[in-house]
C-alpha cells in the first residue's frame, strides 16, 4: 500500500520534472491512490472525500516540487493531516508524542470513586478491556471495582468475575481489584432490561463503602438501533452520572463505525474511545471515522490477549499504520522499554571499537525477542509490513542461533572468526546444529561486526543505507528464518529516513 | 435436502417480524433506482457499495461492469442496475454453494467446526445452528473447545440448557484438541447426527493459535471420516476490509467452507462478503439477524442486495 502511494506520487512528480508548483490537475491522479488507501483502511467514504479535498487544497500552490523528493513531501502532507484528524500534533517528535498522559489516560475525581462506564456493540471487547483498565490502574496504585452490568449475554457476569480475580492475582501493582456482580439477575437477551441500573447503584454504594478509587461499569453489548437497550444505557448514565464514558470499538470495524458511534454519542455523550483487537493486521481506519463523528479523543488501544496488553493511543503511530508506512514510533517505544540509553551507548561504543562479541550479540538477540515476535517487529518497519504478508518467519530459528552461541566457550564467543574445524564440530554436536550452520553464523557475525565498526562513524541516513545493503548481503541471512527479506532492500524504507530527519529538524 | 428446505421456510415465516426491520420492501428502493441511469447515479452507486464495505476492488469490478453497459447503451434505467447487481451476486453464490454439507448417510456424525476472531459471535451463532438443526429433529452434540476465555464454556452450557442439547467440555485452560477428540468419541458413541465444535476466538495474526486450530481440525479429521464436513468462519457484519485477511489466514489453518455472517440486524450491510467471494471461493451460508436462537436465515443474495441499498 505504502509502496503504491509512494510510486504514485513519484511518477506524478517525475512528469513535472521540477518545474512549477503543484496544481490540482497533476496531483489529482495521485490522490486517487490516497483515496483507495484510506478506503482499504476502512475510513468512512464521506470522511475520505472531505479529507482528500482538504489535502488537495493544502498541496496546491505549495512549492513542493522544489524539494528533492516532492513525492515524499506529499506523503508527508497526507500523514500530517491524518495525524491532525486523529487528534494529534504532527509537529511532535516521537519522544514527545510518546510521553505518557499524566493522569494515565483516566481522569480521577476527588472524593472518589471515579465512575467509568464502558459501552459498545456486542463482541467489541468491553469485558476484556475492563480487565485491562483495572490492570492499568492497579499498576498506578489505584484501587478498582469492576461492576458486571451485562445481564444479557450468558455468563458475562462470570467472565468479568474471573477477569477481576485474574487481575487481582496476576497483574503488577499493590492496589486492590474488587468485583461486584449479581449473577442471579441475568436472563435471556432482552428479558432483564433496566435491571442493570439498580445493580450499578448497589455497586456504587459498595464502592463507596470500600473506599475504592475507580468504579468501572461493564455494560451489555447492544445494537445502537435497539431502542429499549439504548434506553437502559441512558438510564444507567443518568442514574450514575459516570465521570467518563468510553465507547469500545473493534479496530477491524468497517464503514458502519460512523453509524453506531453517532448513535451512542447522541444517546450518551462519549468522552473517549478505546480501540480493541489492534494486534490484528487491520489498518484501523475506523478510528478516524469514530473520532470524526464523536469528536471524542481516542484514549487506549488493546493489543493482545494479556491483561497488560493496553497502550495509550498515539495519533502519529495510527496515521503511519493507516498509510501502511510502518510504525517507527512503536518500534522506538518497544526498544526503549527493553534497553536503557546507557546500555545502548555501551553497545555502540563496543561496536565502534570492533569489540562486539557473540555474548553482546546474544544479549541483543534476547532483547529483540523480548520486544515480541520477529515478524511483528519487522512489520513495524516502513515498507516491510506488506512485504511480510506471505513470508513465514519462525522464531524457532532464533532458538538455534542461541543454542549455537551457548555451545561456545567464552573465548570463542569473543573471537568467533578463529574457529577451526574441530571447534566447529564440537559446537555443532553441542548445539544439535550442522557444522556448516556454525561456520555460517561465525562468518556472518564477522561481516556484521566489521560493518558495525564502519557504521559507527556515520550519520543516521548513511546508517540506514548501510543496513539496507546489509539486508541483501549478510545481516538478513544471519537469521535463517528471514532470508531475502524483500522490504529491507526495497525502496519503501527510505521514508523512515525522511521521517526521522523531519522529526530532528522540528526538534531544533 | 428437501426436509432441510421445508424447515428453513418455517424458520423464515417465524422471522417475518425481523425481516420487516432487516430487509426493506423493494418499493422503498424505488426512489434511488427509479431514476435515469447516468454518471451521477453510477457515482452514487459506487459510494453506496463502498459504504456497505464491499471494498475498493470488488466495487470497481461491479461499477466497471455497469459503466460498460451504460456506455454501450445496454442499460438505461436505474432499476436495471438493481437487476444487474442481483444477477452478478447470484452468480457469485450459486444455490448449491449455500447449503450445509452433510455427512453421507451411515458414515457417522456430521461435524461442523466453528471459527472466527474474538467477539465475532461464534457462540451465539452456534446456538442458532443448533436450534435450526433441532427443528429438523437432528440429534446435536456441542463441543466446548474454547478453553481460553473466561466464561466461554459456561456461556455455551447456558445455551445448551436452553436448547436441550448436551455439551462435551474439558478443563479451563486445557488442550482444546483433547476436548475435540473426546467430543468426536462421544458423538459416535451417542449416535449424534451433528457435532458442532465451538473454538476460542483468535486473531488470524497469532501464529500459535492458528496452529492450534489446525491441530483441532486434524484431530477431528482422524476420528471421523470426512470431518469436519463444514468449517464455518463467523464474521461480524460490521467487519471492514480486514475480514478478507481473516478469511485467507483461517483458510490456511483450517480450510473454510462457508461464512456465517453474524449481527446483520444492525445498520451494517456486511458487504465484505462480496469482497471475500471475489477474492476467494468461500460462500456465505447463513446470516444471523438477532439475539434469539431462531434468528438465523439461509443466505439469500437477492435480499442481501436489497438490504444493501435500504437506508
Amino acid at each position: 500500500m505504502f509502496e503504491r502511494l509512494s510510486d504514485g506520487f513519484a511518477s506524478v512528480f517525475r512528469k513535472l520534472s521540477g518545474k512549477g508548483s503543484i496544481s490540482e490537475g497533476n496531483v489529482r491522479d495521485a490522490m486517487t491512490d490516497v483515496r483507495s488507501a484510506l478506503l482499504d483502511a476502512d475510513v468512512h467514504v464521506d470522511v475520505v472525500e472531505a479529507f482528500t479535498q482538504r489535502v488537495l487544497e493544502d498541496a496546491v500552490g505549495r512549492e513542493v516540487t522544489k524539494s528533492l523528493k516532492p513525492g515524499e513531501e506529499m506523503i508527508g502532507i497526507v500523514h500530517d493531516r491524518l495525524v491532525e484528524l486523529l487528534g494529534g500534533d504532527p509537529a511532535q517528535s516521537p519522544e514527545e508524542a510518546l510521553a505518557p498522559a499524566p493522569d494515565g489516560g483516566i481522569m480521577q475525581v476527588s472524593p472518589g470513586p471515579t465512575i467509568v462506564m464502558m459501552c459498545g456493540l456486542q463482541g467489541s471487547g468491553k469485558t476484556t478491556t475492563c480487565g485491562k483498565l483495572a490492570a492499568h490502574l492497579k499498576k498506578r496504585g489505584r484501587s478498582v471495582m469492576l461492576c458486571a452490568a451485562d445481564l444479557q449475554r450468558p455468563a458475562a457476569v462470570e467472565q468479568l468475575h474471573t477477569v477481576a480475580e485474574q487481575v487481582q492475582r496476576d497483574s503488577p501493582g499493590g492496589a486492590q481489584v474488587h468485583f461486584y456482580g449479581e449473577p442471579d439477575k441475568s436472563a435471556a437477551y432482552g428479558k432483564a432490561v433496566g435491571v442493570a441500573v439498580q445493580v450499578c447503584q448497589r455497586a456504587l454504594a459498595e464502592a463507596r463503602k470500600k473506599g475504592v478509587d475507580t468504579l468501572i461499569l461493564d455494560t451489555a453489548g447492544r445494537l445502537h438501533i435497539n431502542a429499549e437497550l439504548m434506553g437502559e444505557l441512558a438510564q444507567v448514565n443518568s442514574a450514575l452520572r459516570p465521570h467518563q464514558v468510553f465507547l469500545v470499538v473493534d479496530a477491524m470495524t468497517g464503514q458502519d463505525a460512523v453509524n453506531f458511534a453517532k448513535a451512542f454519542h447522541e444517546q450518551i455523550e462519549v468522552d473517549g474511545i478505546i480501540l480493541t483487537k489492534f494486534d490484528s493486521d487491520t489498518r484501523g481506519g475506523a478510528a478516524i471515522s469514530v473520532k470524526h463523528v464523536t469528536g471524542a479523543p481516542i484514549r487506549f488501544v488493546g493489543v493482545g490477549e494479556k491483561m497488560e496488553a493496553l497502550e495509550e493511543f498515539h495519533a502519529q503511530r495510527m496515521a503511519g499504520r493507516i498509510l501502511g508506512m510502518g510504525d517507527v514510533v512503536s518500534l522506538v517505544e518497544k526498544a526503549r522499554e527493553q534497553v536503557s540509553d546507557e546500555e545502548a551507548a555501551a553497545i555502540e561504543a563496543k561496536m565502534a571499537k570492533g569489540e562486539m562479541s557473540m555474548d553482546d550479540f546474544l544479549a541483543q538477540l534476547r532483547t529483540l525477542r523480548r520486544m515480541g515476535p520477529l515478524k511483528q517487529l519487522l512489520g513495524l518497519l516502513p515498507g516491510v509490513g506488506s512485504a511480510l504478508k506471505d513470508v513465514h518467519i519462525d522464531d524457532k530459528h532464533l532458538d538455534r542461533v542461541e543454542a549455537i552461541v551457548h555451545s561456545m566457550t567464552p573465548q570463542e564467543r569473543r573471537r568467533p572468526g578463529e574457529l577451526n574445524n574441530s571447534r566447529r564440530r564440537r559446537i555443532a554436536t553441542g548445539s544439535g546444529a550442522k557444522q556448516e550452520e556454525v561456520g555460517q553464523l561465525a562468518k556472518q557475525f564477522d561481516v556484521v561486526s566489521k560493518m558495525a565498526k564502519q557504521m559507527a562513524g556515520m550519520n543516521a541516513a548513511a546508517k540506514v543505507k548501510a543496513v539496507k545493503e546489509m539486508g541483501s548481503s549478510g545481516m538478513g541471512s544471519m537469521f535463517p528464518g528471514v532470508q531475502n527479506l524483500p522490504g529491507l532492500s526495497g525502496k519503501g524504507s527510505s521514508h523512515m529516513v525522511s521521517l526521522k530527519s523531519k522529526f530532528k529538524k522540528r526538534k531544533k | 435436502m428437501a426436509l432441510f428446505k421445508s424447515a428453513m421456510s418455517k424458520i423464515k415465516q417465524g422471522l417475518a417480524k425481523t425481516r420487516d426491520v432487516l430487509f426493506m420492501d423493494v418499493r422503498d428502493l424505488v426512489p434511488f433506482f427509479a431514476r435515469k441511469l447516468d454518471d451521477e447515479l453510477i457515482n452514487e452507486l459506487e459510494t453506496r457499495l463502498l459504504k456497505a464495505d464491499v471494498g475498493t476492488l470488488a466495487t470497481k469490478r461491479l461499477i466497471d461492469g455497469i459503466r460498460a453497459d451504460y456506455k454501450s447503451g445496454k442499460m438505461t434505467r436505474g432499476e436495471e442496475v438493481l437487476v444487474y447487481l442481483k444477477r452478478e451476486l447470484k452468480a457469485m453464490w450459486p444455490e448449491q454453494d449455500r447449503s450445509l454439507h452433510i455427512a453421507p448417510p451411515g458414515s457417522g456424525p456430521t461435524v461442523i467446526l466453528v471459527t472466527g476472531v474474538n467477539g465475532a459471535g461464534k457462540t451465539t451463532s452456534i446456538a442458532k445452528l443448533c436450534a435450526m438443526l433441532r427443528s429438523q429433529d437432528k440429534k446435536v452434540l456441542l463441543a466446548a473447545c474454547d478453553t481460553f476465555r473466561a466464561g466461554a464454556v459456561r456461556q455455551l452450557e447456558i445455551w445448551a440448557d436452553r436448547l436441550g442439547v448436551e455439551v462435551i467440555k474439558g478443563q479451563q485452560g486445557g488442550d482444546p484438541a483433547a476436548v475435540a477428540f473426546d467430543a468426536c468419541k462421544a458423538a459416535i458413541a451417542r449416535a449424534a447426527d451433528v457435532l458442532i465444535i465451538d473454538t476460542a476466538g483468535r486473531l488470524h495474526t497469532q501464529d500459535p493459535l492458528m496452529r492450534q486450530l489446525g491441530k483441532i481440525r486434524t484431530v477431528v479429521a482422524k476420528q471421523i471420516e470426512g470431518a469436519p464436513h463444514e468449517t464455518l468462519l463467523v464474521l461480524d457484519a460490521t467487519s471492514g476490509q480486514n475480514a478478507l485477511r481473516q478469511a485467507e489466514e483461517f483458510s490456511k489453518a483450517a480450510p473454510i467452507t462457508g461464512v456465517f455472517l453474524a449481527k446483520l440486524d444492525g445498520t451494517a450491510k456486511g458487504g465484505i462478503v462480496v469482497a471475500i467471494r471475489a477474492a476467494t471461493s468461500i460462500p456465505v451460508k447463513f446470516v444471523g439477524v438477532g439475539e434469539t436462537p431462531d434468528d438465523i436465515e439461509p443466505f439469500d443474495p437477492d435480499q442481501f442486495v436489497d438490504a444493501m441499498f435500504a437506508t
